[in-house]
C-alpha cells in the first residue's frame, strides 16, 4: 500500500519534471540562438524558474526560494540593465554570433556525448531516495556551524566584488 | 525518480551554456551563457545532496549562487567599461592583447 502510494507520487513528480525540463531545454536553446538580446534574457528567466522547480522536486525548499530571489529577482534585472546601458539593439540584430559557431556546436555536442556516456556509466539506474525535506533550519545550522568560515570568506568576496565593480565602472 | 534524470538535464544545460559562451559575440549574451553553466552545476549539487541526504550540497549551492552574483556584478562593470572605451560590446573586436 505504502509502496503503491510512493510510486503514484513518483509518477506525478516525473510528469512535472518532464514538462518543466522540456520547457527548460527549449528555452535554453533559445537563449543561445535567439537574435534579440531582450528575448534571450526573458528565455533565461524560464530556464532559471525551471531550475527552481527542480529544487522543489528535490525537496530543497530554501535554495529554491534563493534561486527565485537572487537569480530572477537580481541577476536577470542586472543583465537587462547591462543590455540597456550598453545600448544593445533592442530589436532583431543579425550579428550576435561570431564566425566560430559551427566549431562551438561541435565542441558542445562532443562534450554532451562524453558527459552523457560518463553519467550513464556511473549512475546508470540509481534511484533518488523518497523525497525527504531538508528544512531551512538545518541549512542555516549547517551554514553557521560547519561552514561558518567559508561563509565569512564569501561575505568578504561579495564586499570585494561590490567595491571592485564600483571602482571599475566609475567615471573619473 | 532516477538520479540521472537531473544529471542529464544539468549536462544538457551545461553544454548549451558552453556553446553560448563560445559562439556569441555580444558580451551580455556571454554572461547569460555563463549563468546557464553555473545553474547546471547547482542542479548537480542539489541532486547529489538529495541522493545522499547531505546538507553540504545545498550549502555549497548557496555559495555558488553568491559567487555568481559577484561574478555578474564585476562582469557587467567590465562590459560597461569596454562599451565606454570602444562604443561596442563586440567581443571579437577586443583583441589588442592578441599575439
Amino acid at each position: 500500500m505504502i509502496l503503491a502510494a510512493t510510486q503514484h507520487l513518483d509518477v506525478a513528480q516525473n510528469i512535472v519534471f518532464g514538462l518543466v525540463s522540456l520547457s527548460m531545454v527549449v528555452a535554453a536553446i533559445r537563449v543561445v540562438t535567439t537574435d534579440n538580446v531582450v528575448h534571450a534574457a526573458l528565455y533565461l528567466v524560464v530556464v532559471l524558474a525551471g531550475v527552481a522547480v527542480d529544487y522543489v522536486l528535490l525537496a530543497a525548499e530554501f535554495i529554491a526560494v534563493v534561486q527565485i530571489l537572487v537569480y530572477i529577482g537580481a541577476i536577470v534585472v542586472l543583465l537587462l540593465f547591462g543590455t540597456m546601458l550598453t545600448r544593445a539593439p533592442i530589436g532583431k540584430s543579425a550579428d550576435l554570433d561570431n564566425d566560430q559557431r559551427w566549431a562551438a556546436a561541435v565542441v558542445s555536442l562532443f562534450l554532451l556525448g562524453v558527459l552523457g556516456w560518463a553519467l550513464n556509466d556511473a549512475w546508470g539506474s540509481d534511484r533518488l531516495p523518497p523525497a525527504q525535506v531538508q528544512r531551512t533550519a538545518d541549512v542555516g545550522n549547517s551554514i553557521f556551524q560547519t561552514f561558518v568560515i567559508p561563509f565569512e570568506v564569501v561575505s568578504i568576496l561579495l564586499l570585494a566584488a561590490l567595491v571592485g565593480a564600483v571602482v571599475i565602472a566609475r567615471r573619473d | 525518480m532516477l538520479l540521472n534524470e537531473f544529471l542529464f538535464l544539468a549536462a544538457f544545460l551545461f553544454c548549451v551554456g558552453v556553446y553560448g559562451a563560445l559562439a556569441r559575440k555580444n558580451a551580455v549574451l556571454v554572461l547569460m551563457s555563463i549563468e546557464l553553466i553555473l545553474n547546471a552545476v547547482n542542479i548537480n549539487l542539489v541532486a547529489f545532496a538529495a541522493y545522499g541526504h547531505l546538507i553540504a550540497g545545498q550549502v555549497f549551492a548557496l555559495f555558488v549562487v553568491a559567487i555568481a552574483a559577484a561574478e555578474v556584478g564585476v562582469g557587467l562593470a567590465i562590459v560597461l567599461l569596454i562599451y565606454r572605451n570602444r562604443h561596442s560590446v563586440d567581443l571579437t573586436s577586443v583583441n589588442s592583447m592578441k599575439g
